[in-house]
């Protein structure tokens, strides 16, 4: 349990230096508020478009985006940041040699590089939720009550992207810098199915059951719960708060489950194939 | 009798790769197979406890690729391989314990970090107490004259600097096998002679110390290392102390000659008393550097009037002690480069 924990703890260490240290502390301070602001206006811009276009106000539809685009910072972060950690290892820094052949856990290492990325999505989703409530008036509540679900719907929601991010993560192994384009395309995959900007209601039939095989969509709808002050028809308004939660959990089990055997495997075939130090000159 | 390294029959195999997307020039060609290449072939080697064992062999003679399977890094073909009594392929986690690995001429790195706090890092891996890891890297960094740069960042110092860093890394750990590949390859000549005495003081004065060395560079291998195994396309070719190695060669005589380039050199190789020979162009001088390993002195007339045939001049035969690389030209029939 102690290397598992050592080698956590020193990974997120190296993670938070490498997000944090490329600049002074009061410029990457400025960069993280800017950041997530700037994706707000956005939003905001194309909502106000959409609302020239109808001619109606729709504060509740502006909310329902606002909220997932706010926490989908988590997902395009928490994945790109599993990703990464194999080819920005393997490729730039050559370093994934000697931290492979070190004693420790690969599979704890990738979860504390991606633990800092976590760090500074929860700044960005703050900042990104203040400014809405406090700027842009995005009709939200947040009662104490909620509070305890809130935070196991959270962590609930990170494991499983974890879990997702380890999965596809596994793939690099084999892959040269073609990963990069993994990691550009499956959070887009997400944005579209999982009832980030728009309900699941409005995809086809086979758009919604994709969209309700993705846990990623329980996550977003049990959060819009607790933080919306009303409920938007999204396809899921049958089910109670609970069993969405419990959805959440047991999809949270399966995905660990089959990120450790991908990630077993993706190790093993990479080894086989000594593909786990190449670098590509491309 | 344990060993610290021990392989049998180890053979490793890289697959081909097809090129399916290339121009239509010709449907064959769109098909190449590229390999399978047979980086190692049956390769049995033992590595005593506290041995300075080196690996001697041209580039891609399969060296890597031996320390890669020996490390864990890489799994392989067939045969076995053992580290400290454990099974690379089935038991890594125990020798990733007692192991680390420097591989020279490349420069790895967290750019954004110092480099102390690159080393340190790797020695949290290990377990290495944060107290005891400073105080060791700060001697380290005082050995590899790198104390001036503790405080850089790695994107800012030079690639022989990253080297050093790296070998401080390989260190830190205190490891009781170390794999050190190419160790001085890119380094100046001070640093390389500083890394030379920092290995052999350090398997001389640690007990049960082992390293396995692997070098294309002959005087290297000569200097440092106990045993040297010689091998060349994935095969061990012979295996034994330097002393050992050249006299498997001492009745034999080598000489050296300096020409004018050849056009021909196949008439050397059917000579009478002419064991084998190597050439190795030298285009700043526009010469050509002949090796001869002979079994007497009796053919040294012949080679002559054969380069005179020619036109070409000779300026300069010399006589020489034999050397490992001499060896491997006896061997194989021609040299390192």
């Amino acid at each position: 349990m102690s290397t598992y924990w050592r080698t956590f703890k020193t990974a997120a260490w190296l993670g938070w230096e490498m997000d944090s240290n490329w600049t002074e502390p009061w410029l990457f301070l400025i960069y993280s508020i800017i950041k997530p602001v700037a994706g707000a206006f956005i939003l905001v811009f194309m909502y106000v478009v959409i609302w020239s276009i109808n001619g109606i106000a729709d504060p509740q539809s502006f909310a329902f985006l606002y909220v997932g685009n706010a926490f989908f910072i988590f997902v395009g972060s928490t994945l790109f940041g599993t990703f990464q950690v194999i080819q920005s290892d393997r490729e730039w820094y050559q370093t994934l040699r000697y931290v492979y052949i070190s004693p420790i856990s690969y599979y704890v290492y990738i979860l504390g590089r991606a633990f800092s990325k976590i760090l500074v999505s929860i700044f960005g989703v703050l900042i990104t939720l203040g400014f809405g409530f406090f700027f842009l008036h995005v009709d939200m509540r947040f009662t104490p009550d909620r509070i305890p679900l809130f935070i196991v719907s959270l962590a609930l929601g990170l494991f499983v992207l974890l879990a997702i991010g380890i999965t596809l993560g596994a793939a690099t192994f084999l892959m040269a810098r073609h990963s990069q384009t993994l990691a550009e395309a499956v959070p887009g995959v997400f944005y579209v199915f999982c009832g980030v900007l728009f309900p699941l209601t409005i995809l086809p039939s086979w758009g919604q059951s994709i969209g309700t095989a993705i846990p990623l969509t329980y996550w977003f709808e049990i959060t819009r719960r607790i933080l919306l002050p009303f409920q938007y028809n999204t396809g899921l308004a049958a089910f109670g708060d609970w069993e969405i939660l419990a959805f959440l959990l047991i999809s949270t089990f399966v995905f660990f489950g089959l990120s450790l055997g991908v990630f077993r495997l993706g190790e093993y075939l990479a080894r086989k194939a000594g593909k786990l130090d190449m670098t590509t000159s491309y | 009798m344990a060993y610290a390294v021990e392989t049998r029959d180890l053979t490793r195999v890289f697959a081909g790769k097809k090129r399916r997307f290339r121009r239509k020039r010709a449907a064959s060609e769109g098909d190449e197979q590229l390999g399978p290449v047979t980086a190692l072939d049956r390769v049995s080697i033992q590595i005593r406890e506290g041995e300075l064992f080196g690996l001697l062999g041209p580039n891609g003679a399969g060296k890597t690729t031996l320390i890669k399977i020996l490390a864990t890094l890489l799994l392989p073909t067939s045969g076995q391989a053992f580290v400290a009594g454990h099974d690379v392929t089935k038991d890594p986690f125990p020798i990733r314990q007692r192991i680390n690995m420097v591989s020279g001429g490349e420069t790895s790195g967290y750019g954004l970090l110092t480099t102390r706090e690159n080393v340190w890092m790797f020695s949290q891996f290990y377990g290495v107490p944060s107290k005891v890891a400073k105080q060791r890297i700060d001697e380290l960094m005082h050995v590899f004259g790198l104390w001036d740069k503790r405080d850089a960042k790695v994107r800012l110092i030079s690639s022989g600097q990253r080297q050093k860093m790296n070998m401080i890394r390989g260190f830190v750990t205190d490891p009781d096998i170390l794999f050190l590949d190419e160790p001085t390859l890119g380094l100046d000549v001070n640093a390389a002679r500083t890394v030379r005495d920092y290995v052999m003081n350090w398997v001389g004065r640690e007990r049960g110390k082992t390293v396995l060395l692997t070098t294309h560079y002959m005087a290297e291998a000569d200097e440092m290392c106990d045993r040297i195994a010689i091998i060349d396309k994935g095969k061990i070719l012979a295996c034994d102390t330097p002393e050992a190695l050249k006299r498997m060669i001492h009745t034999q005589t080598t000489f050296r000659l300096e020409v004018d380039p050849l056009r021909d050199t196949s008439t050397f190789q059917g000579m009478d008393g002419v064991v084998n020979f190597s050439l190795k162009d030298d285009a700043s001088k526009n010469r050509t550097e002949l090796t001869f390993i002979l079994e007497d002195e009796a053919p040294v007339a012949e080679i002559l009037s054969a380069i005179t045939a020619q036109g070409a001049k000779v300026h300069a035969l010399r006589k020489t002690e034999p050397t490992l690389e001499d060896v491997f030209i006896s061997m194989v029939g021609r040299g390192f480069e």
